[in-house]
């Protein structure tokens, strides 16, 4: 959990050599350029080199993420990212392991993984870039869209509350719970950092605007607006503040001290670890 | 009533002179565009008392296609590609129970690699799961087999797909003809259930059943299957008299009274055939094309009746059995009377690689010269497979296949 292979003494990379030169082909003005670019300077911070990491995704938009790196990339099946990216780490667990979905991908047809991986705690960094929206199918309604948000597949909305991602970590048992907003590439790096040293499952739920087909998103950057309280490693507050969120606080809303899956042969298998899985 | 619309919205608008009563989907390309055209129907009222679910997934879809279609509504989805795999436990759940469930599949190839463009992988994976499968040629008929599924499933309590070519045909704008409700109505009697929620008699759908009976439920689904065989043709007469037009039907000749070459294929794809063979007919050459749209229950006794005549059969199929060759080859082998080797499998259009008269004018002369191999893929870039294989050979770390192709041909992968 958490090494850090970086030789000492060896240079430190810039976030630019974490980018491929693939020109990704996101509409102008996409949050998922900003994503991107957050990722890859929380991999300089962390002081990794790309062959330290492994970016695994889905399908959507959002999952073409893995390419413009040019760290391992596995972009798979729509809604799979979780299980092959916990097939990978169980393979190669030295590696930092980043997956990348969107809100269709991650929370509707993925969504039975999310719960798993959630609880299974491996050490993952799940970075969900939520607009609300599925983008590559062109405009409909996801789970976290508004019920009353009108389009071609649901005209006048679907009249159905949103998904509450964060609350639905919490109680599935991911150990790190962030929001983090594109359009400050800076603050999302920080947070996404931060989720990679955090030992066991993180969530960083990014609201990334689909300018295409939610142009309104882009006022996004007059909701957002820092979290007003510090990070708890108490579940029970961190379900009380989850509850009343409106959707737009942006920082670590939760940091838990489960310790983070292990090997079942032996590696990092501990007393508390053991007990620990007794009492959740 | 003509109408210049996209083959999608003719769908659509068929589907919903069909009056579903639960209509639920996910989206996928290139299906979307019937089911966002539902979307707007139901919400505007002009498909009233139908439920559309927004569902969360394929399997998820057909799971509520099944709910519906046990309590005995009429129900409806469509997808494609990756989409009918995902749902692929449930489709044979589907058949198993005998609920008369409507799909529409716009076909479309199966990853890896991803691609989203036409071929009929994804219909043929799931050939032998029970439901009826059907191929539309063109847009026309695309809307008629809707109409005409919807009253073929009810009849026999067997689900059907009806297959159109993804892009190719539902997004292509041309004429049809749209019946009227009327019309619909009349040919299409309200759904009577076999199985109903009967207050008198609670039963619980979804039995274990044993060695004692499995293989019986299995075998009456194929029966029901062959008495597909002996229903459609009556009913295509029975449509063409209600509507007007040849649609349907287990097959389509074209030219192939005194052809000793025919060639076979499913969907759009005969167009491009019959052009070529207009061509070649302009040079005395005896060929001819026939078009299967009842793939499943496979018209075992039409073909053999349409391909008696024929020397040789050239089979272009959009669709590989890997390890094998052809899929549609081998069920047009069983009703070929003459030697298995005079029935050739052309693996073509995979990807949505386009399959041009210059190509198949070619192919179908290597036939008539007695050349063309009895499996052969066309248009195959024969030196990029060498250079891969090449690499496999000399390296036991060759990297992941596609992107080494990709890299050979000096492609940017540019849709990543
Ligand atoms: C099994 C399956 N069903 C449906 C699709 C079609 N599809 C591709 S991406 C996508 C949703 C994308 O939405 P989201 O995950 O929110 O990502 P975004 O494009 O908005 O970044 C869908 C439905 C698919 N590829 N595979
Ligand atoms: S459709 Fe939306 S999510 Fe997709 S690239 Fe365009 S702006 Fe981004």
């Amino acid at each position: 959990m958490g090494q850090r292979v970086n030789a000492p003494g060896a240079p430190m990379l810039a976030p630019k050599d974490f980018k491929s030169d693939y020109k990704p082909v996101w509409c102008p003005g996409c949050g998922d350029y900003s994503v991107l670019s957050a990722i890859t300077k929380a991999l300089a911070m962390l002081a990794l080199k790309p062959e330290n990491v492994a970016v695994v995704s889905g399908i959507g938009c959002s999952s073409r993420i893995p390419a413009y790196t040019t760290c391992y990339g596995f972009h798979g099946v729509h809604g799979r990212a979780l299980p092959v990216a916990t097939g990978l780490k169980a393979a190669r667990p030295d590696l930092t392991v980043l997956v990348a979905s969107g809100d269709g991908d991650g929370y509707s047809i993925g969504g039975n993984h999310f719960l798993h991986a959630c609880r299974r705690n491996l050490d993952l960094t799940y970075i969900v870039m939520d607009n609300h929206v599925y983008g590559m199918t062109k405009g409909q309604p996801s789970p976290t869209t508004e019920p009353d948000w009108s389009s071609k597949l649901a005209p006048g909305g679907t009249g159905l509350r949103e998904f509450h991602p964060l609350v639905i970590a919490l109680a599935s048992g991911a150990n790190f719970i962030a929001r983090a907003y594109s359009g400050d590439p800076n603050g999302c790096a920080a947070l996404i950092a931060e989720a990679v040293r955090h030992p066991g499952f993180s969530f960083v739920e990014v609201l990334s605007p689909c300018v295409t087909f939610r142009p309104e998103q882009r006022e996004w950057k007059t909701m957002v607006h820092p979290a007003p309280v510090a990070a708890t490693d108490d579940p029970g507050r961190a379900a009380r503040r989850l509850m009343t969120d409106d959707g737009f606080n942006v920082g670590v809303l939760y940091k838990g001290k489960r310790p983070a899956y292990a090997r079942a042969n032996g590696g990092n298998q501990t007393v508390e670890a053991l007990a620990c899985q007794f009492r959740a | 009533m003509l109408k210049q619309i996209e083959g999608s919205q003719a769908v659509a608008q068929a589907v919903a002179l069909c009056r579903p009563e639960v209509i639920c989907a996910y989206p996928i390309s290139p299906q979307t565009h019937i089911v966002e055209g539902l979307g707007e129907m139901v919400k505007s009222g002009a498909l009233a008392r139908c439920e559309f679910i927004n569902v969360e997934s394929e399997f998820a879809a057909m799971s509520v296609a099944i709910g519906a279609a046990a309590a005995g509504a009429r129900a409806y989805t469509a997808t494609a590609s990756q989409g009918l795999l995902y749902m692929a436990e449930a489709v044979f759940n589907a058949s198993g129970l005998g609920l008369p469930i409507v799909m529409t599949v716009a076909n479309r190839a199966i990853g890896a690699p991803i691609n989203i463009w036409n071929d009929h992988t994804d219909a043929m994976s799931q050939r032998d799961c029970g439901w009826i499968q059907l191929f539309a040629e063109n847009n026309q008929e695309a809307l008629d087999l809707h109409i005409q599924a919807f009253r073929l499933g009810e009849e026999l309590s067997l689900p059907v797909m009806v297959c159109m070519d993804g892009f190719i045909l539902t997004h292509a704008y041309e004429r049809v003809d749209l019946p009227t409700q009327e019309q619909v109505d009349a040919w299409l009697p309200p759904f009577e259930p076999r199985q109903v929620l009967d207050p008198a008699e609670p039963v619980s759908i979804g039995a274990m059943v044993g060695p004692e009976a499995f293989m019986e439920v299995r075998y009456l689904a194929h029966a029901k299957q062959m008495r597909a065989l002996e229903l459609i043709p009556g009913w295509a007469d029975e449509f063409r008299r209600a509507f007007g037009r040849d649609s349907g039907g287990l097959l389509h000749s074209y030219r192939t009274e005194d052809a000793d070459t025919i060639v076979v294929a499913l969907g759009s794809v005969l167009g491009t055939i019959k052009d070529t063979i207009d061509e070649m007919r302009r040079d005395g050459v005896k060929i001819g094309v026939l078009g299967i749209t009842c793939f499943r229950p496979w018209p075992l006794a039409a073909v053999r009746a349409a391909l008696a005549h024929a020397t040789r059969v050239v089979v272009i199929e959009k669709s590989l059995a890997v390890g094998l060759g052809g899929i549609v080859t081998s069920n047009v082998r069983t009703s070929y009377g003459g030697s298995a080797d005079a029935v050739h499998a052309v693996i073509a259009g995979l990807g949505g690689r386009s399959i041009t008269r210059a190509s198949l004018a070619r192919v179908f002369a290597a036939a008539l010269a007695g050349t063309l191999e009895p499996l052969s893929f066309l248009d195959l870039d024969g030196a990029l497979v060498e250079r891969a294989l090449a690499r496999e050979r000399e390296q036991r770390r060759s990297g992941p296949i596609a992107e080494g192709m990709l890299r050979d041909l000096g492609v940017v992968a540019a849709r990543i």
